[in-house]
């Protein structure tokens, strides 16, 4: 025990030596879960369509007028010609393009039938898939504006009354969903990184070898390495939840202790995963990059921006071995939900059947090497 | 030399073998205790895999080898606690302060917060250094970095202090200083087990061993080394052995 309080001092010496260290560990994170939170998102706002009125007509213009009145759209601007407003397109000035046939009001009024095309630019395809719904909405409400206008004794009550609401995050605040998310992230990069780079750095600089020769035993060694890390990822987890609270006003409605409870299993898992790759490599530099070829890999597939439920099968089967995934699932529930222990138990015990797998495999892998 | 000075280190045919390449071929050699035991040979000859295989950091292939009494096989952490080590590379934390790291070893090795603070006092006396306790390592010239990673081996008083050519890169006067630390450490009874590529500083040494691929070629005390080549000095020693060893290939 006195051992590994040695080492310990002996880690937050040199972890506070640096200034520097102190902005890596406190400012940086909670600058990217400002701006992250902030800027990571899918919501569309303020779309610019473009109006190409062959018609000129009143019907014509009241059609516009309901796009114009929509908080959603905002016309960019009026076109003549078809080329000028592919133009826009192209040019990613407009992101959608509505069109007016020519005779689309003298068509309506005769046979009942009027033309409107509209042209979205899909780059981004589940963005293109929300405009055009917003698109639809609009023309779907024109169109039974219409059938009233001609028709004032048409009962036009739909059979099927439809009620939304949704839970759990009911003005649909995207922030409200990325904040626990993002703020997994941090602590992950931190925790993964901080633990691989120091040990992989004590064999670079040669200062394992003395330690090597000394009674140190692995465990000793192994918790007085991930000890400090682990308290100052909880510290800035806990940062981070009070950020979340104050400053997002994400709702906290689990029991903030379950939630520090699996964060501390959590990252044993990815203290011990950054502690496995600096056993396996010899410079900080391939450290580096195979930590983040691991992390690049497990945040894109975490569900951080789309759901999991989504992927193909095998990326699933893959993200069994994903341990973010499984902890923003988590934390997302607690948080959001105010889920209980019971809502996640296979989640959880996977997160601590990793934890001990990977502590041995580095327990393992450090032995060898030493 | 006495005869009733008990051996602290017995080896026995000691073998370690890297796949087909045999960097140690039956050693065979004793130190006693307090002994200045130079272990010498030419760069890949096989003195740092023997001294690692000493200090428990790898397991030998064969042989029978005791260490302050205790088995490389099975005792290795028992080793440990009994030996001090200084590498040929500088391995203690630059980032830390001259008394940090006394520190932080004193504790590793187990000794109580009053014992790190006597021993360090009396190092930092004994090396005049006192005014730089609170500096931290990289601020500090070379030299004196040296003398302080050996002070930090043998901080906890062990039985046996390997040092892996501690003199590398050092002036003369510091090199003799180190010595002079070397002779105070054996008279309290710690025995040292030295490597070196200096032939000057072999003579100090009271028994040396040269190893030349492998294999001790000779072990003796330098007087009687250079008795038996007919020799005037450690460094012609050295030479005639390296040399038969090329005649032969």
């Amino acid at each position: 025990m006195r051992t590994i309080l040695y080492i310990l001092q002996k880690e937050f010496r040199q972890i506070f030596r640096e200034k520097a260290m102190l902005v890596i560990i406190v400012v940086i994170p909670m600058f990217q879960l400002l701006i992250l939170s902030f800027t990571a998102t899918f919501e569309i706002k303020n779309t610019n369509i473009a109006i190409l009125d062959h018609d000129h007509s009143v019907e014509s213009r009241r059609l516009i007028s309901k796009f114009d009145g929509s908080p959603f759209f905002t016309i960019d601007s009026f076109y003549e010609s078809y080329d000028q407003g592919v133009e826009a397109l192209k040019s990613g000035k407009t992101h959608q393009l509505l069109i007016i046939q020519p005779n689309f009001e003298s068509d309506l009024q005769r046979d009942g039938k009027g033309k409107v095309m509209l042209i979205t630019d899909a780059i981004n395809g589940s963005a293109a898939s929300i405009m055009n719904a917003y698109a639809h909405a609009i023309l779907f409400d024109f169109n039974r504006q219409m059938l009233i206008d001609q028709y004032p004794n048409l009962n036009l009550n739909d059979p099927i009354q439809i009620t939304v609401s949704n839970w759990y995050n009911p003005r649909l605040n995207y922030i409200t969903y990325m904040v626990p998310g993002i703020l997994v992230l941090l602590v992950t990069i931190i925790g993964m990184f901080l633990s691989g780079m120091n040990v992989v750095k004590e064999k670079e600089l040669g200062t394992i070898e003395q330690i090597n020769v000394t009674p140190i035993k692995k465990y000793q060694f192994i918790i007085g390495k991930l000890l400090p890390f682990w308290i100052i990822a909880m510290f800035e987890f806990s940062l981070g939840l009070f950020l979340a609270r104050f400053v997002f006003g994400v709702p906290m409605l689990g029991s903030l202790a379950l939630q520090l409870g699996t964060v501390s299993v959590y990252l044993i898992v990815v203290l011990a995963f950054g502690l496995f790759v600096s056993t396996v490599t010899d410079t900080m530099q391939q450290a580096m990059f195979i930590s983040w070829f691991f992390m690049v890999i497990f945040i894109l597939m975490s569900g951080l921006f789309t759901p999991v439920e989504s992927m193909p099968d095998w990326a699933q089967t893959v993200n069994k071995i994903n341990p973010i995934a499984y902890f923003i699932q988590i934390n997302r529930m607690i948080m959001l939900k105010g889920s209980v222990f019971s809502d996640f138990t296979r989640q959880f015990y996977s997160l601590v059947v990793y934890a001990v797998l990977m502590l041995s495999l580095s327990v393992w892998r450090y032995r060898k090497v030493a | 030399m006495t005869t009733d000075r008990q051996n602290v280190i017995e080896v026995k045919n000691l073998v370690k073998k890297f796949g087909n390449f045999i960097a140690n071929d039956h050693l065979t050699f004793e130190v006693k205790q307090g002994e200045i035991f130079g272990f010498l040979g030419a760069n890949g000859a096989g003195k740092t895999t023997a001294i690692k295989i000493l200090c428990g950091l790898q397991s030998p292939t064969s042989g029978e080898i005791k260490v302050a009494g205790f088995d490389v096989y099975h005792q290795t952490n028992l080793i440990k606690r009994n030996i001090g080590y200084m590498s040929q590379k500088f391995s203690l934390y630059e980032d830390l302060t001259v008394s940090q790291n006394f520190e932080f070893y004193g504790g590793i090795y187990g000794l109580t917060r009053k014992q790190i603070k006597e021993r360090t006092a009396y190092f930092l006396k004994k090396l005049e250094i006192t005014h730089v306790a609170g500096k931290i390592l990289k601020e500090i010239p070379l030299g004196w970095k040296q003398k302080l990673a050996f002070s930090v081996a043998i901080l906890h008083h062990p039985k046996i202090v390997f040092l892996d050519e501690p003199t590398g890169g050092v002036d003369p006067v510091t090199r003799r200083q180190f010595w002079e630390m070397i002779y105070e450490a054996a008279n309290d009874g710690i025995t040292v087990f030295v490597t070196t590529h200096y032939m000057d500083e072999a003579e100090y040494c009271e028994r040396v061993s040269i190893m030349v691929d492998g294999r001790i070629e000779a072990l003796d005390t330098p007087a009687g080394l250079k008795q038996k080549f007919g020799v005037n000095s450690m460094n012609e020693v050295f030479i005639r052995l390296a040399r038969a060893q090329s005649a032969e290939q």
